[in-house]
């Protein structure tokens, strides 16, 4: 018998005989499943925040704030500011002026719909341009905002987490009243976690009539920032930070994705030395038990390489099934689960989708067989290492 | 105890699976200690708040400022008897990953207010006569090595820097302990009169207020009291108790939170699960021996210690090493600071987790061991694993 065939015929007996030992093959794939479980479940929050706030930042599009400011929560430019930025080099014109938006953010008290409890919903002032800055705003419900009225529309996604939200209702900050007309949808992207107005009213609400807190600007194309930027950090009369709307979003989630992801794999890999424990376990358990077969097989002339081989075939067999089966149940749990939480870095809540990918169960699938062939392996070379003739002595 | 020898060779006699069982359940009690860790983080504040303590702050959201005229009014509000402000800075220290809080306080009122901060004495005088100084809590202390003296350069994007200065200078003038456990001792305060006079935007207004009620049962009738008295002004305000400002503050987390606690319980039950299904195997492929126990004339219940002694043994021996661990690491460190600043084991936790560490160990003993007592002697003794 060539090799192969030793390896093949060995590896079949394996896993044939998989069902008598039930219970240990269960439970070390049932804790390879929970790693996997874990794995994707926590990976897919990361991805499924990063993708809110990631998704609407194109590059040709340019934020424009204070310098020194981290976030929009912490900038502030005046009136002379945003004009300064709506007019330098760069910056695309419509048919009503230059496409950019100078922009007043700041966060309103607003229960939740799954708790009843107040969070942070960032109410945004937006200019006439600001529907053609962002380019992906569609309205899904109602109409826009009347410039100068008490008018607000409302993110798809806030209008999901919190109460009181649904177009025709009307909502009371401080002595004003809000009436809110439609309902918006950003691609999936931040904006639709935000309520949007017009700039000119929220400013008086807000004893802000001076103020905004940002500019954001459609460039020409996206090879114009460079200049753009330039010409706005030498000129003198301004100290302000440019950032692409891309690289700005990516910036503001790190804090709380990383947050999200170093706790994740941090649960997951304590999950993975634990399931590991257990795999190592049984694999150990299934080759004492089977002490007499292996010898019996080495003295019929079966080689130590197909004995190896088919040990760790039988724990990566398990693995996959666990892998599979976790990675299945995470897809089925989380995919799509809306949800809602504060980025620490805009102070504000954003609401997402969380996000199982392809290449997340691919991670997960892949960790499995790696603690799979971990699992097996010392086991595997016990039991090539058996003497042949005291373990066929050996009672099992 | 003759026994022990009989408990110690059946421990050793698969030394590697022991040594692997152990090993798993360590694991799993190192990530229950570290689980509890973080949701003490999440909600110590509630837990440790003064009934006695309310927060007014500007009824549409915490970013609003309020005038700070308004301290001689709350402090005319029948049942008031201790008012304080901060603000937040948001402060920055060389760069934006350095967080931490820093607000400007009133010096004379703070640890009046909140007693559970002690400073010492000549800090205190200190402070009074340094007009950039600033009194830090030890964790913060500790995190960046400062001491008595330092000063430290902080750039504010909210207030912007004070004329012709491109940060704000500041002097550490003391440090402050706690004396409760589970306080945040990571706070950077420094004197409001200072801040107000060197801010070149906002210029008397201040963030919330703290106020101390006279009577602790009364605490949500002076807080209605207090909105009352601001309602219909330009700068209305939400008076609540520090508790329930403390939830609320967690709940922003939100979903994320609770789902992170799920799965992680998810996995720990898991974990034990597998553990205590080897350790029933162990036994169950024993019935044999201890049919043989049986026929020498061991009583069923001396077996059932036994095998019930061998399971705790080794659950115990992992189970208190990992929420020992956990502990240990804790106390030595914090791993994130800026994010979570208060991250201890609650001793709680401890107790909870040992709890479940001897019921592992008897659920995972028992159910064996009685299934081997209940057969016939004989037919143990015929069965083979």
């Amino acid at each position: 018998m060539n090799w192969f065939t030793q390896v093949f015929a060995i590896a079949a007996f394996n896993l044939r005989s998989l069902p008598q030992r039930k219970g240990a093959a269960l439970s070390a794939a049932v804790g390879i499943a929970g790693v996997a479980a874990v794995l994707v479940g926590v990976l897919a929050i990361a991805q499924g925040f990063r993708h809110a706030m990631t998704k609407s930042g194109s590059p040709d599009t340019a934020i424009v704030l204070r310098s020194g400011a981290d976030s929009e929560m912490t900038s502030n430019l005046s009136r002379d500011d945003a004009r300064l930025i709506s007019d330098a080099p760069g910056v695309a014109r419509g048919s009503s002026g230059p496409l950019s938006s100078a922009e007043l953010f700041v966060i309103i008290d607003l229960p939740k719909r799954s708790t009843g409890t107040s969070a942070n919903v960032p109410l945004r002032g937006v200019g006439a341009a600001a529907f053609d800055v962002r380019g992906d705003i569609t309205m899904v419900q109602g109409r826009r905002f009347e410039l100068g009225k008490n008018e607000v529309i409302v993110g798809a996604g806030a209008a999901r987490a919190f109460s009181g939200l649904d177009a025709g209702q009307s909502i009371k900050i401080g002595v004003n009243t809000w009436n809110i007309v439609g309902t918006f949808t950003a691609g999936g992207g931040l904006a639709e976690s935000e309520i949007w107005t017009d700039a000119a009213v929220l400013q008086p609400a807000y004893h802000r009539p001076e103020g905004y807190q940002s500019v954001y600007a459609k460039l020409t194309s996206a090879d114009t920032y460079d200049s753009f930027k330039d010409a706005l950090t030498t000129n003198p009369q301004l100290k302000v930070k440019v950032s692409r709307l891309s690289d700005h979003y990516a910036e503001q989630s790190t804090l709380t994705s990383g947050f999200i992801t170093t706790i994740g794999v941090f649960i997951a890999s304590m999950m993975a030395l634990g399931a590991l424990f257990g795999a190592l376990n049984t694999m150990y358990s299934a080759v004492s038990t089977r002490t007499n077969e292996i010898a019996t097989l080495r003295a019929l002339g079966f080689g130590s390489g197909p004995v190896v081989i088919s040990v760790l075939t039988e724990s990566l067999a398990l693995a996959l099934v666990g892998g599979l089966l976790g990675a299945g149940l995470a897809y089925l749990a989380f995919d799509g689960y809306q949800a809602a939480t504060m980025n620490f870095q805009t102070f504000s809540q954003v609401t997402f989708a969380f996000s199982v990918t392809a290449p997340l169960v691919l991670t997960a699938v892949i960790g499995a067989s790696i603690l799979g062939i971990i699992g097996g392996l010392l086991p595997a070379i016990r039991a090539a290492r058996l003497p042949i003739a005291s373990a066929l002595r050996e009672s099992a | 105890m003759k026994y022990l020898g009989l408990i110690w060779s059946n421990l050793k006699r698969k030394k590697l699976r022991t040594a692997l069982t152990v090993l798993s359940i360590f694991v799993a009690l190192l990530l229950f200690g570290f689980l509890f860790a973080i949701k003490e983080a999440f909600t110590a504040g509630v837990r440790i708040a003064d009934a006695d303590r309310l927060i007014v702050r500007h009824k549409v959201s915490l970013i609003q400022t309020l005038p700070v005229s308004y301290e001689q009014r709350l402090a005319n509000v029948p049942g008031v008897a201790a008012v304080t402000h901060m603000t937040w800075f948001g402060g920055i220290y060389q760069e934006p990953k350095n967080f931490f809080a820093n607000m400007p306080a009133q010096p004379e009122k703070i640890f009046d207010l909140y007693p559970e901060y002690t400073l010492p004495p000549e800090a205190t005088a200190l402070w009074a006569k340094t007009k950039n100084g600033a009194v830090i809590g030890r964790t913060l202390a500790d995190r960046f090595q400062w001491k008595v003296g330092d000063r430290v350069p902080l750039t504010s994007p909210i207030w912007g820097e004070p004329e012709g200065a491109t940060a704000w200078e500041f002097e550490i003038c003391g440090i402050f302990d706690t004396i409760k456990k589970g306080a945040d001792t990571s706070m950077f305060y420094f004197r409001y009169d200072y801040f107000d006079e060197a801010r070149p935007r906002g210029k008397g207004e201040v963030g919330w207020y703290t106020v101390r009620v006279q009577n602790a049962n009364e605490a949500a009738a002076v807080a209605a009291k207090i909105d009352e008295e601001f309602a219909n002004s330009p700068f209305e305000t939400k008076a609540e108790p520090e508790g329930a400002f403390a939830a609320g503050f967690a709940q922003q987390v939100g979903d994320i939170g609770s789902i992170m606690i799920a799965v992680t319980s998810a996995v720990f039950f898991t974990i034990l699960l597998v553990a205590g299904n080897t350790m029933s195997q162990s036994v169950r492929e024993r019935t044999e021996e201890l049919g043989v126990l049986k026929a020498v004339g061991f009583p069923n219940g001396l077996i059932l210690v036994l095998v019930l002694a061998e399971s705790c043994v080794i659950a115990m021996l992992g189970g208190f090493l990992g929420l020992g661990l956990a502990w240990a690491l804790l106390q030595a460190g914090n791993p994130v600071p800026a994010l979570l600043p208060v991250l201890y084991v609650p001793n709680q936790a401890l107790i909870t987790g040992a709890v479940l560490v001897l019921l592992l160990g008897i659920v995972a003993g028992a159910m064996p061991a009685i299934t081997a007592m209940r057969l016939r002697t004989a037919e143990a003794l015929r069965r083979n694993g």
